[in-house]
């Protein structure tokens, strides 16, 4: 089971398998989280039936996203140990009470008001509901900012200084929480999660409004959806390309690498559009490049110089090849993401949002775009962060476990098989949640699940809602 | 005096440890028990009795092992390893009983499916904890703050019996939680098997208790020198006196009482380790004193957790208040 892989290689393909398919939980949950909150905050605010079917419609997507994002995110709370034990050793101090902080005041939230938030809102009544709801919300967004501070940290330390014994001690958790590239690295992510569910939902709303464009949940959704992408998509371009100049200030060397330059350029560097990494001759094969665009966006000035991978020793170099094109995919997706906003917005001002099919279509297309963009800027950051996990003072070699090969492979291997038969499923399933019409009547049933409810029985109680929903309707 | 922040810290470690044990116990426990309860009706019932709190449940093993990485690293980056094969097993039996609550509802065909990975996931989630519990009692090798021992190391007759023994002991936490949460024929099941699985594992804390004194000279001058075996008496006794309680609540067909025994008997094997493993994190190879974190750390989080850990209790407690009295699989109310 040896393949010639180290075992290094083999944790790291381990980290980034599990880190992937964790991502795309909480990318979606995140936003989600909100827009149940909104959702359900409409419903008691304008008691319009429709939104309370949203509700009910997203809450059980919300349930099995929720369900998977929790169960991955364990495997990654125990590989730090597992895999990266030496890493956990030397930096556990500092990451550990960022990760521990995280557990306190957002799992345990999530967690605890799940339950009603879900199946409570008969037991609790409408505003200790909504609380419920919106504690499940703020926990997603507790999270992602621990989360989001431990990982930046990764990449720009502070705030610690070095033992004897080569551990990290933390010595103002004020600069370790605020690092540097925290607060662009928290709003990129947080603002790519709500655009991630932007899409999906989009794309739910305009597949249903393709078969009925008189399906009013439907045109909510999609409405909603559209708004958050005409509005969003601009301000999470701009925060990206602010938070490329905090890179290109902390970690030169990922910038030169997502950029694709392998040469300084000390008199404007060019924007290289497309090009083939070229690792052995440390060249770009088939540059397609224009002059002085490269220096103009990164320093605002087409004459500055812009260091290249040359400028760097050998053995701190990131890779070229995933950064470079994980970072063209990301850009092109939001640039298409930007596309789609403003079209809608001219179909809106046209008054035919909910009639024109080809917007529909586009932006069913668009549906999995968010995901694939977060995963494509989470390889862009992270591979570009190599060959360190603390940057400039961490080896990713020198984090390893003492672990044997085969046992990294085999691990690797049960990750693999499981992760795609369950989380395989679990796709399929979303599928059909997604298939079936935002609506409630009698042909279509909108819950079937687990009645997180003592006593309430799902049968009875799903009637209820339905008679309910039709004594409105009348 | 000073606050002394690792001993403060390994206590509120075990505290989460503990809480994790408990709790997901008893619905790790309903998954063991699915194999008795072959009809899907049953097993839906079963199923919504713990869906509300099962994630606040595993949360605790969160917090017990970010915790540990936070304060005290080094028994982290050394006690995974370790146990890499088991610790693997138990994330992958997770996965399936995590997923499996809202799975089953998701298919008509497959349900059964995922009843066989929840079952199976509770299984090898509980044996493989089990395992751990015997592999740090019989001592972790450690050099240079690095696991130094082999793959195999946790794989002992030892750890097999302790892994059976936290198994029986999850699927009788299941079984009078059945008891304390269902009716009629169901429940009456459930008061059988608890019956079952309580001598089973009485049986097996007896085993074990017996077992760890010759592992380690420490452990056995600890229960039988003195002043230490105060506790060797003190602690059979209370085991008893829950052994009592779990008979008589189940002959007179009380619900929460046996639920309280069994859970009595969750934390008195606890505190025997305890006292087994004091001042010792990892026996043999770490003291708490010598594996905690920088001040800076304990100090920092401590803060956090001083607040939050009992705010938690509360609205955890609230959340299991919510959700109170008997799942019924019949007529509803509201």
């Amino acid at each position: 089971m040896d393949f010639g892989l180290t075992a290094e290689m083999l944790a790291r393909i381990q980290f980034a398998f599990t880190v992937s398919f964790h991502f795309i939980f909480p990318a979606f949950s995140i936003g989600t989280a909100s827009f149940l909150a909104v959702l359900n905050a409409l419903w008691l605010w304008k008691r319009d039936e429709a939104y309370l079917q949203l509700f009910e419609y997203w809450k059980t997507i919300f349930a099995v996203t929720f369900g998977m994002g929790v169960v991955s995110g364990i495997v990654m709370s125990y590989q730090f140990g597992t895999n990266w034990s030496v890493f956990s050793d030397r930096a556990g101090a500092v990451i550990g009470p960022l990760m521990g902080y995280e557990v306190l005041t957002a799992f345990f939230l999530e967690a605890g008001f799940l339950g009603i938030a879900l199946f409570g809102r008969k037991r609790v009544g409408d505003t200790l509901h909504m609380v419920a709801v919106a504690a499940v919300a703020v926990g997603t967004l507790i999270s992602a900012t621990w989360i989001t501070s431990a990982n930046s940290w990764m990449h720009t330390p502070a705030g610690f200084s070095i033992g004897a014994d080569g551990t990290f001690i933390p010595e103002d958790w004020w600069a370790i929480i605020f690092n540097p590239s925290f607060p662009y690295r928290l709003t990129h992510t947080v603002l790519a999660a709500f655009l991630t569910t932007a899409f999906a939902v989009g794309a739910v709303g305009a597949w249903h409004l393709l078969k009925s464009s008189s399906n009013r949940q439907a045109r909510i959704m999609f409405s909603m959806a559209m708004w958050m992408a005409a509005l969003v998509t601009p301000i999470q371009i701009f925060v990206g390309d602010q938070h490329g100049l905090n890179t290109l200030e902390y970690q030169p060397a990922k910038i030169a690498a997502m950029e694709g330059h392998y040469e300084s350029h000390p008199e404007g560097a060019p924007l290289v559009l497309f090009g083939l990494p070229n690792e052995a001759e440390q060249r770009m094969d088939l540059a397609i490049e224009i002059p002085k665009l490269g220096s103009l966006i990164l320093k605002h000035d087409p004459n500055a110089p812009l260091e290249g991978l040359d400028a760097f020793p050998a053995d701190g170099r990131p890779p070229v090849l995933v950064p470079f094109f994980a970072f063209r995919i990301m850009v092109g997706l939001g640039l298409l993401m930007l596309a789609i906003g403003l079209w809608s917005l001219f179909e809106r001002w046209r008054k035919t949002i909910y009639t024109n099919a080809w917007l529909h279509r586009a932006a069913v297309t668009m549906g999995p775009s968010g995901f694939v963009a977060v995963l494509a800027g989470w390889y862009t950051t992270e591979v570009g962060r190599q060959p360190y996990t603390v940057y400039g003072l961490m080896r990713t070699a020198e984090s390893l476990s003492p672990v044997d090969a085969p046992a990294v492979g085999a691990s690797l291997m049960a990750f693999v098989i499981v992760y795609f038969l369950v989380f395989g499923a679990g796709v399929f399933y979303l599928f059909r949640l997604f298939r079936r019409p935002p609506v409630l009547n009698e042909d279509h049933e909108l819950d079937r699940g687990p009645h997180r409810s003592a006593g309430i029985n799902p049968g009875p109680a799903q009637e209820d809602t339905i008679r309910e929903g039709a004594g409105h309707a009348d | 005096m000073p606050i002394d922040l690792p001993t403060i810290w390994a206590a509120i470690i075990a505290f989460a440890v503990l809480a994790y044990v408990v709790l997901d116990g008893f619905d790790l426990g309903v998954g063991i028990l699915f194999p008795f309860f072959p009809e899907r009706r049953d097993r839906d019932v079963m199923t919504n009795s713990i869906a509300p709190v099962w994630d606040g449940n595993e949360t605790w093993l969160v917090l017990g092992g970010g915790g540990l990485m936070a304060v005290f690293p080094v028994v982290y980056a050394t006690v995974l390893p370790a146990l890499y094969m088991p610790i693997i097993a138990m994330l992958l039996g997770l996965i399936f009983r995590g997923v499996a609550f809202e799975f089953r509802w998701r298919t008509a065909r497959g349900s059964s499916w995922w009843d066989i990975g929840f079952c199976l996931g509770s299984l090898v989630a509980a044996f493989t904890q089990g395992i751990a519990v015997g592999a740090l009692v019989q001592g972790i090798e450690i050099a240079d703050r690095a696991y130094a021992g082999g793959w195999w190391d946790w794989l002992t007759p030892f750890s097999l019996v302790t892994g059976l023994a936290v198994t029986v002991g999850y699927a009788l936490l299941g079984a009078t939680w059945l008891n304390l949460k269902t009716s009629g024929d169901l429940q009456a099941r459930a008061r059988r098997l608890s019956m079952v699985a309580g001598a089973a594992t009485l049986v097996l804390i007896g085993v074990v208790s017996l077992w760890s004194p010759f592992i380690d000279q420490v452990y056995f001058e600890r229960w039988f020198g003195w002043p230490t075996a105060f506790f060797s008496v003190f602690v059979p006794l209370l085991l008893a006196v829950c052994a009592i309680g779990l008979w008589h609540g189940l002959t007179t067909d009380k619900h929460l009482q046996p639920f309280l025994a069994a859970l009595g008997l969750f934390v008195l094997s606890f505190v025997g380790l305890g006292i087994s493993f004091y001042p010792y994190i990892v026996p043999g190879a770490l003291t708490i004193e010598d594996a905690a974190a920088p001040d800076s750390s304990l100090a920092f989080l401590l803060v956090g957790a001083a607040v939050l850990v009992p705010v938690i209790l509360a609205y955890t407690g609230y959340a299991y208040w919510v959700f109170r009295g008997k799942v019924d699989p019949g007529e509803g109310y509201h």
